[in-house]
């Protein structure tokens, strides 16, 4: 077993794990933050997004012991005093999901690309920036549509997107 | 997975010493191969070595006439780095091709180059940009380093620090994506250095990256797309599987070659 300890949606977290133990069990079995889905469990369909000293990554290729001493938020840490993250709540305004495994994964990544990208996103690179993201329901218009708006929602909310 | 032994080391010789400690250990670099190959118990080793908290392998330098890449830079870094899209655009463009964002906030240069996959973009660029591969024992030329599909030149323990590429004149890196994995079923970079130009191809080889040079000297003496014209590489010394045939690749290779030329001509 190793020790890790590190920052979970703000929270300060410490655990022994079995060294194999992947970021995305950890999460999901030992702090029961079950948001964060597995899709593929193959790198391939970003079910698994969290953001990782805030950067996304796919947490079924990290292992927990690997994000020691970090900051991991996921998609339970974006809500803010009750409210809906700008992202989840474009997400819901335009139907970005139909059954929604890939929404966390969707969010988080979509978040992660108004932080290097900024608020104004066009169809093209949104659609490009998501290729790392899989849904097998929607087709994907109306989550480029949701990550369109929830992009330029978030400019007009600069103390949530502060809070992360 | 199988079990194994965590480190997590801090210095270069300390991650050099844990591996001369442990039988069957393995460097975990970004993890992006590694860690699958592991779930899908193709890889077992008994201790993994983390060269995650070394902070000297992290890093872009230029300095005059190279960039110096840290080989635990990470594809994101390699691809919004302003020193390196204004000295060598091409290679951060390859940088931007690899996997999809999420992967390349976490994939490595030293274990892209380290793993030779044959179908990875960075072997492609230290070939054809004649790159030194640094170690901690020594300085490796990417002609001597690439030995076939998943061999290198590193011995037993042997730890990549750095990747040192001579800025070339122009440079350009065409590449046909496996739409699904995103790797290279053909990729050709292209670089014209003083010296002469040099074109390595990866993904189409069956064993692995490779230079041609008879593409290099009809481009050595005129750098334009219609210098390749009637210059074939051999159907007999390309893969073969179900995302494209032989010939296809073959021909492929011809098609990106006069792209990446194409693009590196239209530089300036």
């Amino acid at each position: 077993m190793t020790t890790v300890s590190l920052t979970v949606n703000g929270q300060s977290v410490t655990a022994d794990v079995d060294s194999r133990t992947l970021l995305v069990q950890f999460l999901r079995d030992t702090l029961r933050l079950t948001g964060t889905h597995v899709g593929c469990d193959t790198s391939q369909c970003g079910a698994c997004v969290v953001h990782l000293n805030g950067q996304a990554v796919k947490a079924c290729t990290v292992l927990a012991v690997q994000a020691d001493a970090s900051v991991v938020t996921t998609i339970e840490g974006i809500a803010q005093g009750g409210e809906l993250h700008p992202m989840q709540a474009a997400f819901r305004e335009h139907h970005g999901l139909q059954c929604g495994y890939c929404t966390p994964g969707m969010i988080m990544s979509a978040i992660d690309i108004v932080n290097r990208k900024g608020n104004a996103l066009d169809e093209q690179t949104i659609r490009a920036e998501l290729e790392g993201n899989l849904c097998r329901c929607t087709g994907y218009h109306n989550i480029v549509k949701a990550v369109a708006a929830g992009a330029q929602a978030m400019a007009q909310a600069p103390l949530q997107q502060a809070a992360e | 997975m199988y079990a194994f032994d965590y480190h997590r080391p801090t210095s270069v010789k300390e991650a050099a010493n844990l591996a001369g400690q442990s039988e069957e250990a393995k460097f975990l670099a970004g993890g992006h191969t590694l860690l699958p190959t592991m779930k899908l118990r193709l890889a077992g080793p008994a201790s993994l070595i983390d060269l995650g908290q070394i902070a000297e392998l992290r890093g872009i330098q230029r300095s005059g006439d190279a960039i110096t890449i840290g080989a635990m830079t990470k594809h994101a870094e390699v691809a919004s780095s302003a020193d390196i899209r204004a000295a060598i655009p091409a290679l951060a463009e390859l940088a931007e091709l690899i996997g999809d964002p999420h992967v390349r906030n976490r994939g490595t240069i030293g274990g892209s180059v380290a793993n030779n996959d044959p179908s990875a973009d960075y072997p492609a660029a230290c070939l054809a940009l004649d790159a030194a591969i640094v170690t901690d024992k020594r300085r490796i030329a990417a002609d001597d380093f690439f030995q076939g599909i998943f061999t290198t030149a590193l011995d037993e323990g042997e730890i990549i620090t750095q990747i040192s590429f001579p800025i070339p004149a122009q440079a350009a890196y065409a590449k046909f994506r496996n739409p699904a994995s995103r790797y290279a079923l053909v990729g050709v970079f292209v670089a014209k250095h003083a010296g002469g130009v040099r074109v390595a191809v990866t993904g189409a080889g069956s064993n692995g990256v490779f230079r041609v040079p008879e593409m290099e000297e009809a481009l050595s003496r005129n750098f334009a797309p219609e210098a390749l014209d009637g210059i074939a590489v051999a159907e007999d010394e390309m893969n073969s599987d179900i995302h494209a045939d032989a010939a296809y690749r073959a021909h492929l290779v011809g098609v990106m070659a006069r792209r990446a030329v194409e693009a590196a001509a239209a530089r300036d």
